[in-house]
Parts: structure tokens; C-alpha cells; sequence
């Protein structure tokens, strides 16, 4: 019984795969309209996984920055500094001047000349706190409360960034849930199409087949491996195109991530995601193959 | 083997095929089936294969009342009835072999056994030498051969053939039927439909007489 199971399976199967070849240009363009179709979500949310990585590349993202009042003199804002410095949750803080302040903003700014013409320094001293790793929860604990100090104006965030960072990638997150919907959806009909046009092509060996006893599903059963092949083969092609979309990629990626000063290298598609990618393609494709099938097998009956 | 009782069928469209038709085929007997074109030859052989359903009165075959089975048990069904047509209904992408094997490979047979079968069936109807050769390089008359092993092949309770001979010239239909009653002498059940009286009366069988969907004659009853 498993044995004749195995036997009428594997007939299929070689079916299947004969049938594919032997309308090489049509079977190629359909395996390629499965590979683009799954490999844009696929590609989406390899994106998503490289810029989510991307986040802690920056270290002082959570850095804060304490403004201290402008009637605070150095000597106190050091002391603060060092204050600061050895709370159990704070890594390090940096005390900056004003004077330090000035001479960096000249520097960078370009207003040289006309920070120049000040008579009066209008910069308050400032700390720069390193907070050890935390959540935001408590990162935030720890900015009321250094905001709450006596001497300190306000406390400025640093990560504000990461957050609309972490905002967008989960935007980004929802509209590849989207496209990978839409798209499978897509998958499913270019399939059951093809598996349509080919019970079409058949209606005369199917007749033949109905005639002398095959069952529905010996019927359908080279069918439902035709889809497979397609949906499998072209989650292959979309693997294919991404890993070599990441070759292309991993370059300039390289030089933008030196720039940055940051060890950064691109994350390709990865076991679990091929085997995802695959899996699902396979899946799709017998899926469609079903659903076309089930509708248009039933209408055949021999005359 | 074959009975009918009172079996009428009328398609859609007001067209009655077949008017109150009872007669009884037993097992290992054969009978011509002859009427002129419309007399309801076809109408009655695809009650047998269940291609058609009856209007009315009941169609029983090996002991089983046709009428009662549902659509999902109509393969099992078709598996033991052998059905031979005018047009062969050959597959012509595939080998003669693999053709006569169609209903063995459905019935889920080992290979062993297909080729065993296989060549039995092709050697019947002496076509053995040509079981790698596609069907559409025979001669019609080699095709409906063809038809006639893929449909022994599975050593059916019946069979049934609808105008086997209907594209054939005389010699061969004449060749095709003795095949048919070769197939009766080793205790075959055999219906076949044709409209080629001479045919008939020379190989002296039973015949059951359609005219006009109603019984005109059964030289056997």
C-alpha cells in the first residue's frame, strides 16, 4: 500500500518536472515572475534586518547631554561631572566648559567671526553622560533625575534619532507584512493560471485518464507537483537575485560603514530565511495548484 | 452481467435517446448491438460506462444497480469495465507501452507487473513488436488495436466497444472483430455497438437490435 503510494507519487513527480521542461521558455518566465514576486518582500525585510542591526553600530546613541545653569561655575560643574560619573548606571561623563564649548563650536561652525565679536561667552558648561546599556524605561529615570538636579538647566537626549529610527523600521515592518501578503497572493494566482492553462492544454488525457478509472486525485496529482516545482524553483531564482543584489550591495555598504567609523557588514538572507523562502514558495505553489484544480478538474467530463 | 430494466433516457432538450429498453447480457456472453445512427447505440453504451445516467429504470452491471453510485465511486467503477471507441482515445505524446498501461499504472500496480500485463495485452492483439512506437506512426487499424489492449489490459468484467471498426475498411473490421470474439471464447463479456450488418452476419453472434431508441429485435433472448 505505501509502496504503490511512493510508486504513483514518484510518477508524478517525474511528470511534473517532464512537463516543465518541455515548454522551457514558458515554464523559465513563469519560475522568473514567482522569483520577483517573492523576492521583494523577501528583499524588504532583509533591508528592515540590516537597519535594525544598524541601531546599536551607534553607541552613543543614548548618550545625554546635561546643560548646566549659566550661573554654575567650573569648579562645581566638574565636581558634578565626577558626581555623575561614578552613579552604578552611568558609564562615563565628560565635563566640557564653556570655553571648550566656544572653541569647538568655531571650529565646526563657521561662524568663527562672528562668534568673535562676542564679548561674553553665552555658553552654559555642559556634561556629556554615557549611561550604561539599559532599557528606555530606565534611560529616561535617569535623565528626570539628573534633570531634577539644582545646578543642571535641562538634559537633552541624544537618542531621539534612534527612536524615529526604531518608528520608521516598524512602519517599514507593517508595509513588508503588506507587500509580502499582496504578493503571495500574487504568487498563488500566477500559478493556479499556469496550472490552469495546462488542464486546458490536457482536457483531452484527462477525459482519456477519467474514462478508464483514475480518481480525482490521481488526476490531480501531477498537477498539484507541476505547482510545486514552480513555487519551489522560484523561491530558488528569488534567493538567487537577493543574495546577488547583497553582493552588489555588500561593497558600498563597506565604505559607508567605514566612514562611519562602525563595524558594520550587510546580513544576507541566512539558513532560516531560505529555508522560509523556499518553504513558503513550495507551499504557495502547491497551494495555487489546488485551488485550480479543485475548480476546473471537476468541469471535465468525458462525453 | 449486464442488465436493463426499462431503462429510458432523455437529454436535455426533449431528445429520447432511449424509450423503455430490457435485456439481460450473462457473464462470458457477447452481443452486437445494431441500429442504425440515432437508434441510441452510444446512448446505451455510455449508460454502462456511466458517461450518462438513465431517466428512468435501473442499469445493473457485475450485480451493482449503477444508478445508486455516487460520482466518487465512479473510477473504482470504471476500473472494471473496458471501453474501446470509434476514435481510439489513444494518447499520442506517449508509447504505445505506456499507453495500454494507463489503467494498470491507476490501478497502482508494480512495475513488474505492468510490463507483464502490458505485453500480454499488446501480444493479443499482435502488437507486440511495437510497444515503443508512438501511436500516431500506426496505421488506424493498429491504433484501435492499440485501444482495444489498453482496454483488456486490466482484465475488465466488460467490455465494451462503441463502433470499433467504424473507420475501418472491411478487412480490418473484420480482423478487429474476430479479435473480439477471440476475446468471448476465453470468457470475456463483450457489448459491441456497430452499424455494419454484413459484419455482424458473418461472424453469427447474438445481436440485440436498437431502431429508434426502442428494442426492434434480440436474436439471443
Amino acid at each position: 500500500m505505501i509502496a504503490r503510494w511512493f510508486r504513483l507519487h514518484a510518477q508524478s513527480l517525474t511528470g511534473a518536472f517532464g512537463r516543465l521542461g518541455s515548454t522551457l521558455l514558458g515554464a523559465l518566465l513563469n519560475i522568473l515572475v514567482v522569483a520577483i514576486a517573492l523576492a521583494l518582500p523577501a528583499a524588504m525585510q532583509v533591508l528592515l534586518i540590516n537597519l535594525g542591526s544598524m541601531a546599536p553600530a551607534f553607541e552613543d546613541a543614548a548618550d545625554f547631554t546635561v546643560y548646566l545653569g549659566l550661573t554654575v561655575d567650573e569648579d562645581r560643574g566638574r565636581d558634578l561631572a565626577q558626581a555623575i560619573g561614578a552613579r552604578p548606571d552611568v558609564e562615563s561623563a565628560r565635563f566640557i566648559s564653556n570655553i571648550e564649548g566656544l572653541a569647538e563650536l568655531k571650529a565646526g561652525s563657521g561662524f568663527g567671526d562672528a562668534l568673535d565679536s562676542l564679548t561674553e561667552n553665552p555658553l552654559p558648561h555642559v556634561v556629556k553622560v554615557r549611561p550604561l546599556p539599559a532599557t528606555i524605561e530606565r534611560l529616561d529615570a535617569l535623565a528626570a533625575e539628573l534633570d531634577a538636579l539644582d545646578s543642571v538647566d535641562f538634559v537633552q537626549l541624544d537618542r531621539q534619532w534612534i527612536e524615529r529610527l526604531q518608528a520608521i523600521l516598524a512602519l517599514g515592518g507593517r508595509m513588508t507584512d503588506v507587500v509580502t501578503i499582496l504578493l503571495a497572493a500574487g504568487v498563488l494566482l500566477v500559478i493556479g493560471n499556469t496550472i490552469r492553462l495546462e488542464i486546458n492544454n490536457r482536457r483531452t488525457e484527462i477525459e482519456v485518464l477519467k474514462l478508464v478509472g483514475a480518481t480525482d486525485g490521481f488526476i490531480r496529482r501531477p498537477f498539484l507537483y507541476t505547482g510545486f516545482c514552480l513555487g519551489l524553483l522560484g523561491a530558488l531564482a528569488a534567493v538567487l537575485l537577493i543574495e546577488v543584489g547583497l553582493l552588489l550591495l555588500a561593497g558600498p555598504a563597506r565604505d559607508l560603514a567605514a566612514l562611519y567609523a562602525t563595524d558594520f557588514a550587510v546580513t544576507g538572507l541566512e539558513l532560516r530565511g531560505i529555508g522560509i523562502l523556499l518553504g513558503g514558495g513550495a507551499l504557495l505553489g502547491w497551494l495555487g495548484a489546488w485551488l485550480a484544480a479543485a475548480r476546473h478538474l471537476r468541469a471535465i467530463e468525458p462525453v | 452481467m449486464i442488465r436493463f430494466e426499462n431503462v429510458q433516457k432523455r437529454y436535455p432538450g426533449g431528445r429520447e435517446a432511449l424509450a423503455g429498453v430490457s435485456f439481460e447480457l450473462g457473464r462470458g456472453e457477447l452481443a452486437f448491438l445494431t441500429g442504425p445512427s440515432g437508434a441510441g447505440k452510444s446512448t446505451l453504451l455510455k449508460l454502462v460506462a456511466l458517461i450518462e445516467r438513465p431517466t428512468r429504470g435501473t442499469v445493473l452491471v457485475n450485480g451493482q444497480n449503477t444508478t445508486r453510485l455516487t460520482r466518487r465511486r465512479i473510477p473504482k467503477y470504471r476500473q472494471r469495465i473496458g471501453v474501446v471507441f470509434q476514435d481510439h482515445k489513444l494518447l499520442y505524446d506517449r508509447s504505445v507501452f505506456d499507453n495500454v498501461a494507463v489503467p494498470l499504472v491507476i490501478a497502482g500496480m508494480t512495475p513488474r507487473e505492468i510490463g507483464k500485463r502490458v505485453r500480454a495485452a499488446l501480444d493479443q492483439v499482435g502488437l507486440l513488436d511495437r510497444e515503443s512506437h508512438r501511436p500516431i506512426t500506426l496505421s488506424t487499424g493498429e491504433q484501435q488495436r492499440v485501444g482495444i489492449a489498453r482496454a483488456v489490459a486490466g482484465r475488465p468484467d466488460v467490455l465494451i466497444a462503441d463502433e470499433p471498426t467504424g473507420n475501418l475498411d472491411p478487412e480490418l473490421s473484420l480482423e478487429i472483430m474476430r479479435l473480439f470474439v477471440r476475446f468471448h471464447e476465453v470468457g470475456v463479456t463483450l457489448l459491441i455497438a456497430t452499424h455494419d450488418l454484413d459484419l455482424v452476419a458473418q461472424l453469427g453472434q447474438r445481436r440485440i437490435q436498437l431502431v429508434g431508441g426502442r428494442l426492434a429485435g434480440d436474436s439471443g433472448a
